[in-house]
């Protein structure tokens, strides 16, 4: 699917370009969930087959023709994979926040200057 | 200034590194020869219809097993990061109403999310996602009733307990000698039966209970904040 592929570039674009441009901490987790997005919809789209359907075996896919008739079952199971790290890594990062939020009270990444260079 | 445009310059650099994908984009019509076999084997060798799942479960158990890790880390960092503070119970309780319409509705999605997981191997679904459900069951509840306790002790020993059937599943097919977490060491049952895959259900259903366990866990210890 061409459209569903340029659309998760734009989506990864998007979500970079959040990450690099805002000052607030959660807009910037935020524009990492929106490439985490991009980059699943890249994956399922490169494995995507024309006018093929789910990979699972039931009264619309028989079981004797199944290869012919079903999308790649490999992307799908790494989005999966992927979709829970990325929950995972979110949860993480909004936890930190929370803590920096309470040590210094401030969102704005300009205030965090430990690290700068 | 100089900023902005080293932004739009790092973005164009993007761009053209993707280009090149969008070009050369042909739409495939045949399966690639692994993703052949990954769909014979699940329906001659596994038993399981649902190809997703036996990807997953039993073909690239490692990296499942390795992801659950993940996910059991970011809950220990999580809970490491936001120890619970007491609540103030400031705020007003909630009617009886709402109480009562949510824990009817939380009964009924968590029974969904264990539909889900434990048909994993059936249906689209698994225990990733009936475990997510799960999870926002409960979430109902937190938002539903604003000092409910939820018993750690028991969250706990769900997680500590499926984590450790999970690993000695795998190692069974060790002892065995058919190979670390493969799915083929009880009988295969019959196709299309809940009772088939082998130990697929077995271990999406575990899978399904830690993740449920996890996310319930990462979501009443950021409650307090």
């Amino acid at each position: 699917m061409l459209y569903s592929l340029i659309i998760g570039i734009a989506l990864l674009l998007v979500g970079i370009f959040a990450m690099l441009t805002q000052k607030n901490l959660i807009k910037i987790i935020l524009g990492f969930s929106i490439a985490d997005t991009g980059v699943h919809i890249i994956i399922v789209s490169l494995g995507y087959l024309k006018d093929k359907t789910a990979p699972i075996i039931d009264s619309a896919v028989q079981a004797s023709e199944a290869a012919s008739k079903v999308v790649d079952p490999i992307p799908s199971a790494l989005v999966l994979t992927a979709i829970v790290i990325g929950l995972a890594v979110t949860a993480v990062m909004l936890s930190f926040v929370v803590e920096m939020y309470r040590k210094n009270k401030s969102l704005n990444i300009n205030d965090y200057q430990e690290l700068k260079w | 200034m100089i900023k902005n445009v080293l932004v739009v310059l790092a973005l164009l650099g993007l761009l053209v590194m993707f280009l090149p994908i969008v070009n050369n984009f042909q739409e495939r019509s045949e399966l690639s020869e692994l993703a052949t076999d990954y769909v014979n084997g699940s329906i001659k060798d596994l038993n399981s219809p649902n190809v997703v799942t036996s990807v997953i479960v039993t073909y690239r158990g490692l990296d499942t097993l390795g992801e659950v890790t993940v996910l059991f880390l970011a809950t220990l960092a999580v809970g490491f990061l936001l120890k619970k503070k007491a609540l103030k119970t400031e705020k007003k309780e909630a009617t009886e109403n709402l109480k009562t319409t949510s824990t009817f509705l939380a009964a009924l999605v968590m029974v969904l999310g264990i539909y889900i997981f434990s048909h994993g191997h059936l249906t689209p679904g698994g225990g990733f996602q009936g475990g997510v459900i799960i999870a926002s069951g409960f979430l109902l509840l937190i938002l539903a009733d604003i000092n409910l306790k939820i018993n750690h002790t028991i969250i706990q020993l769900v997680e500590s307990f499926s984590g450790v059937f999970y690993v000695i599943i795998g190692a069974v097919g060790l002892v065995l000698t058919i190979g670390f977490l493969n799915s083929r060491i009880i009988p295969l049952g019959e196709f299309g039966n809940l009772f088939s895959a082998g130990s697929i259900p077995i271990i999406y259903s575990l899978i399904g209970l830690k993740v449920g366990a996890e996310l319930t866990n990462i979501i009443d210890t950021m409650e307090g904040e």
